[in-house]
């Protein structure tokens, strides 16, 4: 049982790191579809 | 007694949207001519009529009418050989050198009707159709497991385990499976959720489900990537079909039936919902790496273009599709991703019934990893004379090296 609390533990790990990875990558949607003089913030 | 006619009852429900008569629209081939010598040629209300139909029209009469091509003629002024309407056909159907400010072929792109298309097949068959795949799955094996009841082990249990899947295996699986459950999940919200959600839970209630599972769709679908990658990387090697397959298949692999077939470490049945799970869910990831990166991962036309190469497009019955837009790709990597996605869940439903209530024993190797030799004996035979013969293998080599030296 471990294991599929791992794999568990493991898949939110994965999506909260890839979501602020790619975040900070300029990778969000805002980002992607918005012009340099567009202020997102 | 009972439990046959709960099984038949169960498959009657099942086969009732099968009763009902589809409409069928009346087109094609011996649709007729339409008459457009009152209009000098030009679009007639039939035309409007058939297309609102949605029966398949040539409208090569208006895609094609886009003027000549003497733009250096003197005195035609700045459209040279077009005329207004010409100019707005061409945009019409993307024939008209457009420039942009962006830059990019998708801001090219003025009309198109490949969204329309899509929105209504999105809204139509494929949620009926993914409906039922499911639904149907889920009924034919509760009237499967109805008639057939829980496949035992036979005889008394040994007492003694056998290691069937390490750790890291277990986790693999466990990595994939549970992360396809929730973009599953997500994924069916995200499709059903306007039209069925909302008038139960309310507008504002989905609108912030949906959000959120756009979210968790979106990020948890690295977590099934990297578990697919972990899963064929690990059982690939044994999941390469053999001679014992054929055995296993011939005699239903005593799921049909009282037989114990002989199998290695994965038998035939395993083995198709391996290749099932690589297949489909490649096809997902790719298809879900376009969608994960809008416009930047466009790919469809060129797989078409070689699918037309290898005579594939004809024999799947689908429409040459060469002159498809980014947009009408992106429509086109949903429509993959959702069907793979159902076909993927039906496969996987039977899997799961399979290896929790529909055989007893078999959650043990994906719970703690370890099966009692009756069961292994009994499931996959072959595999455990190759575990025993490797341990007494180690055995014996291990005795002499125990052995204190006569020195």
């Amino acid at each position: 049982m471990k294991t599929i609390f791992a794999g568990f533990a493991a898949m939110i790990v994965i999506a909260l790191g890839a979501g602020y990875a790619l975040d900070r990558a300029g990778f969000s949607t805002a980002e992607q579809s918005a012009g340099e003089n567009v202020r997102l913030d | 007694m009972l439990r046959h006619f709960m099984a038949l009852l169960t498959l009657l429900l099942l086969s009732a949207p099968g009763l009902v008569p589809v409409a069928a629209h009346a087109q094609g081939a011996d649709t007729p001519a339409i008459d457009r010598s009152a209009t000098g040629g030009a679009q007639t209300l039939e035309d409007i009529m058939r297309r609102q139909r949605g029966e398949t029209i040539d409208d090569s009469f208006r895609s094609d009418n886009i003027g000549g091509n003497a733009v250096m003629a003197p005195g035609l002024g700045p459209l040279g050989g077009a005329s207004d309407p010409e100019l707005w056909r061409a945009l019409r159907y993307n024939k008209a050198d457009v420039t942009v400010s962006t830059g990019d072929d998708v801001g090219k792109v003025l009309m198109t009707d490949g969204g329309l298309k899509w929105l209504t097949w999105r809204e139509g068959r494929l949620q009926i159709w993914g409906f039922w795949m499911v639904v149907g799955t889920a009924g034919g094996l509760l009237a499967f497991f109805l008639l057939r009841g829980r496949i035992r082990i036979d005889g008394e249990l040994t007492g003694r385990t056998v290691t069937r899947f390490k750790a890291i295996e277990r986790f693999g699986h466990w990595l994939l499976g549970i992360s396809f459950l929730v973009l599953g999940a997500t994924g069916l919200f995200v499709l059903f959720g306007r039209k069925y959600l909302a008038p139960v839970l309310g507008k504002e209630f989905n609108a912030n489900l949906l959000a959120f599972s756009k979210v968790v769709h979106n990020n948890v679908a690295w977590a099934f990537m990297l578990g697919l990658i972990m899963v064929f990387v690990m059982w690939v090697v044994h999941n390469i079909p053999n001679r014992s397959d054929i055995t296993w298949l011939r005699q239903y692999g005593g799921i049909i039936g009282s037989a114990h077939p002989p199998a290695k470490k994965f038998n035939a049945g395993q083995k198709m919902i391996f290749w099932s799970v690589v297949i489909f869910g490649a096809v997902i990831s790719i298809t879900g790496l376009s969608l994960l990166f809008p416009y930047r991962f466009v790919f469809l036309a060129d797989v078409y273009a070689l699918m037309n190469d290898w005579g594939l497009m004809a024999l799947v019955g689908l429409e040459e599709r060469f002159d498809m837009t980014a947009q009408e790709q992106m429509q086109m990597a949903q429509a993959w991703h959702a069907m793979a996605a159902f076909i993927l869940m039906m496969i996987v439903t039977a899997h799961v019934y399979i290896g929790s209530i529909g055989m007893e024993g078999a959650f043990d190797a994906m719970g703690t990893g370890e099966v009692d030799e009756a069961w292994a004996h009994q499931h996959h035979s072959i595999w455990l004379d190759e575990v025993k013969a490797a341990e007494a293998g180690k055995t014996g080599e291990a005795k002499p090296s125990d052995a204190t030296p006569a020195e």
